[in-house]
């Protein structure tokens, strides 16, 4: 925190000395006047909704398939070997290179955009959700079945509850990876969004709203970060790693 | 209930072959009795249970349960070394799984499991999550688990074994306490050859792999039993005995040479 401060001291201070050109690096009270500013005119959150929005969608169903799918992969040995090849397979692919193509099958409105960032969520879900059900110690589904359980009752009783952790750790991931992509794509085709913010605040040189839009993507993607930390806590109450 | 192993084998494949855990284990228990397995490591005394519990099929043979009250036949509940905890449940929640799982109201289940661990001392601890019991606790905390479920047939397998001397020693003395109310079928397996004549109103040794039973004693030692008991002289007698079956086996086990 007080490395932080000194930072922006010191560039508060060169950009006040002339040190540094003041249109390319506006000096940080400049930038935060202009954070007010856009603000207040209602710019910025109308932006931020839209990015947000995009964001959650992709989360909703990407993640959402992702999670559901992981956890029956996790559980089945059938339906891992059926699929773990595709997924591995695909993963890698950075998925910012296939929009292209899905605009030509989703053509270039929304759906396409969302179509993506689903994708970049979908992978992360589905491998840690998988991973999560796996690491479960094969005991807990000896009990399980030893007093009885049904198949209904190991998934809510076992199933569910030992992979949390791991696809609490998904969430973050796919959120993460999802961030990305979503600004990405606002960057690349979009007049909407913190993504298209940025990129004209770039192409008309107003590089105060360049850094505001900067500035805010950053805290989206770290207000995520706090988020799941705290859900981490209270989901899994039993997690010792906690009590450090 | 009743319990008759008949000709019971399990064999495994493996890389270089096949596996022969178990061979040819015949044997009955009846209604209410203690039997404690001994045996050296790896002679299949967990598969056998697993057998029995109906986690694992057998290869070989069968076993017959004959339930003279034909109760509907509740199965064996199975104690494990470790793990048997679920991390993700209270202690609470943890010993009402057996009763959850039979349908019994969340109200009545938790009535019955309060007086449950009331009794174990275990009420300040209903609300916690295993990892902050100690593992002798967390091993008081899986037996209870099993005898509050309405199962007749309790498999406990090596339940003391990852704990310190002194407290397996109680734990021991409480283990007879419990069974001494509740009077189940239990099968208690254990290398510990002192704890299977504490505990067992019967004991099997059995043969290294593939697991077989060597003998099949009575322990004529009355009840109750505590401490004092490991000083008289049948029960000094036994172990001696026990010990001559099973050292040979030991030893080549360890190979170390006599």
């Amino acid at each position: 925190m007080p490395a932080c401060f000194a930072a922006l001291l010191c560039w508060e201070l060169a950009g006040a000395r002339g040190l540094i050109s003041s249109l390319f690096f506006p000096v940080p009270s400049a930038i935060f006047k202009k954070l007010i500013e856009m603000a207040y005119s209602g710019l910025l959150v109308d932006q931020l909704e839209i990015t947000v929005l995009r964001l959650l969608i992709g989360m909703f169903f990407g993640g959402g398939i992702g999670l559901i799918l992981g956890l029956m992969m996790g559980w089945s040995n059938r339906l891992r070997s059926a699929l773990d090849p595709l997924v591995a397979l695909l993963h890698p692919i950075p998925k910012i290179a296939v929009f292209p193509l899905i605009m030509v099958i989703f053509g270039i409105g929304e759906v396409s955009k969302v179509v993506l960032i689903s994708l970049a969520a979908f992978f992360p879900m589905v491998i840690n959700a998988m991973a999560g059900v796996r690491q479960i110690h094969p005991v807990y589904f000896k009990v399980a079945r030893n007093y009885g359980a049904k198949p209904a009752q190991v998934f809510r009783k076992v199933v569910l509850p030992g992979s949390i952790p791991s696809v609490l750790a998904g969430v973050r991931i796919a959120t993460n990876t999802a961030l990305v992509l979503t600004i990405a794509v606002e960057l690349l085709a979009s007049d909407r969004g913190l993504g298209a913010m940025i990129w004209m605040a770039w192409e008309t040189l107003r590089m105060s709203e360049l850094y505001v839009g900067i500035l805010v993507a950053a805290l989206l993607g770290i207000g995520f970060n706090v988020l799941f930390w705290i859900c981490m806590h209270r989901l899994v109450p039993w997690n010792p790693a906690n009590d450090a | 209930m009743k319990i008759q192993c008949r000709n019971l084998g399990k064999s495994f494949p493996n890389q270089n072959g096949t596996i022969h855990a178990l061979q040819g284990v015949t044997f009955t228990v009846v209604e209410q009795e203690f039997l404690c397995i001994v045996g050296p490591s790896g002679c299949g005394k967990t598969t056998l249970l697993e057998l029995i519990a109906g986690l694992q099929a057998p290869t070989q043979g069968a076993i017959r349960f004959d339930d003279e009250k034909d109760a509907g036949g509740s199965r064996p509940v199975m104690v494990f070394q470790n793990h048997g905890l679920f991390p993700w449940m209270t202690v609470l929640e943890n010993v009402a799984f057996g009763l959850e799982m039979q349908g019994v109201r969340r109200k009545e289940r938790h009535g019955k499991v309060h007086d449950f661990i009331e009794r174990f001392g275990l009420s300040e601890f209903a609300d916690v999550y295993p990892h902050v019991l100690s593992g002798g606790m967390q091993q008081r905390v899986g037996i209870a688990r099993a005898f509050l479920s309405n199962a007749d047939v309790l498999l406990l397998d090596e339940p003391f074994g990852s704990l310190d001397a002194q407290s397996r020693t109680l734990l021991q003395e409480e283990l007879l306490r419990i069974w001494g109310d509740q009077k189940k079928l239990v099968i208690h397996v254990t290398h510990d050859i002192e704890e299977s004549l504490l505990l067992g109103d019967r004991v099997l040794v059995m043969t290294g792999r593939p697991g077989s039973i060597r003998k099949d004693m009575q322990v004529p030692i009355q009840r109750p039993r505590t401490m004092e008991s490991r000083n008289q002289s049948d029960f000094l007698e036994l172990k001696r005995h026990i010990w001559e079956l099973l050292e040979e086996e030991v030893r080549e086990n360890l190979r170390i040479k006599k």
